[in-house]
């Protein structure tokens, strides 16, 4: 394997020596040698990610580190690291700032109902779908059902609001009934149900396709087994199917709460609207508008580092507990 | 990828009996259901593009069209400025999409090579943006004090690498036998060459599912064009529509009934405009499936 870089000589351009620092202190100068070796050995390979990296640390990491506006006071049009710094004041205006308390009340809300219905509905589809004999018939159902989620944002909104409008079907149905016609979109009370059966609409079908890669991996033998012990079918799915997909099902419930915080900023952005604003609003709405119409960009940035704190909070403790319990983890 | 081998073996435990047929029978009655419920808006969303407006304001078009009318497709369609905005989503798409292709298959290539020195550094990079962002603001002032504003960039750039497509090409190559490089190198083939011209004619299936992949995120986006563009003529066709439905929103909750009229002019437009825009996707989308789902199933086998 050693053979491909050694036949040239290895010149060596700053950006690829800065994976040197990552070394341990102590063990410095070996280490110094080898990766001197590596380095020799595999130029070319590194300088393939040359690029990528410059990538990574202009466009993820340089806005990581400007997050430090959030302790500083940023001058529009100043420099991206603020102009002096005023310590936890937006901070602690964030914290005494009761719409921020509200917002961060519909995130939760948002986010625990997302989950409760976009995590398991995929697995309840996927093992309907496993159950379907005729193969033609199960391909068309996983077609119809995976398109939604090729489609704009946008679209799906636009969708939204045709279906919900006064004289859309919805109202229609109402009507049929005998019910006055109702103007979702503008009462608060409604805005939840929209938002999470258009988030089902959009993404359970795309979600059944891990579950249905892992059911195909589940050994026959195992199903045998457990009819050969008297499992009725209830029973070889509850002992069988459900643990042969439970690594998938954790992966995804923890990548499922890693979003929990970050609930469709987009698609809430297209639906809402001031009169919906009392259980539509979410953090990174109300930072938007903080953001971009109230120009407060320190401010707003205050509140998306917490939020995006968090986040990584709720991912890490996700993957923690799930390795310690199950022993399934992200990394 | 044995993803399908199994499927459709003939299991034993699965005797026909009695139960057996009842749940199959409301297994279908339930997927039925599902199949309507995930069309029907498709349906009706084109019904309404070829109506009337009257008749669409009197609440009666449903799964077919009332009082046929093409003026609004033609009205959509003379419209220069949507014509603009199709034209600057499709080049968006082209550039975007190459730029991520190039970045994400080198990057992914040298996280696929086991013995390189620092390798885990190198994947902890990128993993760790999954979880951990700049944010909304931070993020825009960057792009802002780099001048990309209103230049194409601010779209192309900011999205160039998605982890998950990188984990995803990462392990298709490392999937593919160690042996052929091997041979290559003894060949006298350098990095380059190995991965010009024996990995990436190996791997056109996962390029392929990756140009899919990235493609319909560029082609879907609309808020880096509309956070980062100002003027019309460089708008994408999402940011066009997402203008028009705001457009009618802005009246609805200003809520006049003077202002119903309005609202209800901007149905058929809404409708055509989804039509027009939704089109090439669901054009191309029953040739394009397969690849999107191998992907998917490629990276949830090995990961």
């Amino acid at each position: 394997m050693s053979t491909p870089g050694t036949l040239r000589p290895p010149p060596s351009p700053p950006a690829r020596d800065l994976p040197t620092r990552t070394g341990p202190g102590p063990r410095r100068r070996t280490r110094r040698r080898t990766w001197r070796q590596a380095l020799r050995r595999d130029w070319q390979l590194y300088s393939l990610a040359v690029l990528p990296l410059l990538f990574f640390l202009v466009f993820r990491y340089l806005p990581m580190t400007g997050n430090v506006i959030a302790f500083r006071r940023f001058e529009p049009g100043g420099s991206i690291f603020g102009e002096r710094w005023v310590g936890l004041r937006y901070v602690r205006m964030f914290l005494t700032d009761p719409t921020f308390w509200d917002v961060f009340t519909n995130t939760l809300v948002l986010g625990a109902l997302t989950l409760l219905f976009c995590f398991p509905l995929p697995i309840v589809l996927a093992l309907l779908l496993n159950e379907v004999r005729v193969r033609r018939l199960r391909r068309f159902v996983q077609s119809v059902s995976y398109l939604p989620h090729f489609l704009s944002i946008v679209i799906v909104a636009a969708m939204v609001m045709q279906l919900l409008s006064v004289d859309g079907t919805v109202n229609q149905i109402v009507g049929a009934v005998g019910g006055d016609e109702v103007p979702f979109l503008q009462r608060p009370e409604w805005f939840r149900t929209i938002y999470v059966s258009s988030e089902v609409w959009q993404t359970v079908g795309w979600g059944t396709i891990l579950y249905l890669a892992a059911l195909t991996t589940i050994d026959d033998n195992l199903y045998e087994a457990a009819r050969i012990d008297g499992a009725n079918r209830w029973r070889q799915t509850w002992h069988v199917t459900l643990p042969g997909i439970r690594p998938t099902m954790i992966t995804l419930l923890i990548l499922n709460i890693g979003t929990f915080m970050a609930v469709g900023f987009e698609k809430i952005l297209l639906l809402y609207n001031p009169l919906t604003y009392p259980t539509a609003d979410v953090i990174s709405t109300y930072l938007y508008r903080m953001g971009f119409e109230s120009s407060n960009f320190s401010y707003a940035a205050a509140i998306g580092l917490f939020e995006a704190l968090i986040g990584l909070t709720l991912v890490l403790t996700a993957n923690t507990i799930s390795r310690r319990t199950v022993g399934t983890s992200l990394w | 990828m044995t993803v399908d081998a199994g499927r459709d073996r003939p299991r034993a435990h699965r005797r026909t009996s009695r139960g057996r047929r009842v749940f199959q029978a409301v297994n279908g009655v339930v997927l039925t259901v599902v199949v309507i419920v995930t069309l029907y808006p498709f349906v009706t969303i084109v019904a309404r593009s070829f109506s009337d407006e009257a008749e669409i304001i009197a609440g009666r078009v449903n799964l077919v069209p009332r009082g046929f009318d093409l003026g609004t497709y033609r009205l959509v369609m003379s419209d220069s400025l949507f014509w603009t905005n199709y034209r600057n989503t499709v080049v968006y798409t082209v550039v975007a999409t190459v730029i991520s292709i190039v970045l994400t298959t080198c990057y992914a290539y040298v996280l696929s090579k086991p013995r390189l020195r620092g390798r885990g550094v190198l994947v902890g990079v990128a993993v760790f943006t999954m979880f951990f962002s700049g944010g909304l603001i931070p993020n825009y002032v960057l792009i802002t004090s780099l001048g990309m504003k209103n230049t194409i960039w601010a779209v192309v750039l900011p999205n160039a690498i998605n982890v998950f497509n990188l984990l995803v090409m990462k392990a298709f190559f490392e999937s593919l036998p160690e042996e052929l490089e091997e041979a290559a190198a003894v060949d006298g083939l350098n990095t380059y060459g190995t991965l010009l011209r024996i990995v990436l004619p190996l791997s056109k299936a996962i390029i392929a599912t990756m140009v899919l992949f990235y493609a319909v995120s560029f082609w879907n986006s609309w808020f880096t064009a509309f956070l980062y563009l100002d003027q019309q003529e460089l708008f994408p066709v999402t940011v066009y529509l997402r203008n028009l439905i705001a457009g009618a929103t802005g009246a609805q909750s200003a809520g006049g009934v003077g202002e119903a009229d309005a609202l209800q002019a901007a149905a058929t437009l809404q409708s055509v405009t989804i039509v027009l825009t939704t089109l090439p996707i669901l054009l191309v989308y029953p040739f394009i499936q397969r690849y999107f789902v191998s992907g998917v199933m490629l990276g949830a086998v090995k990961g």
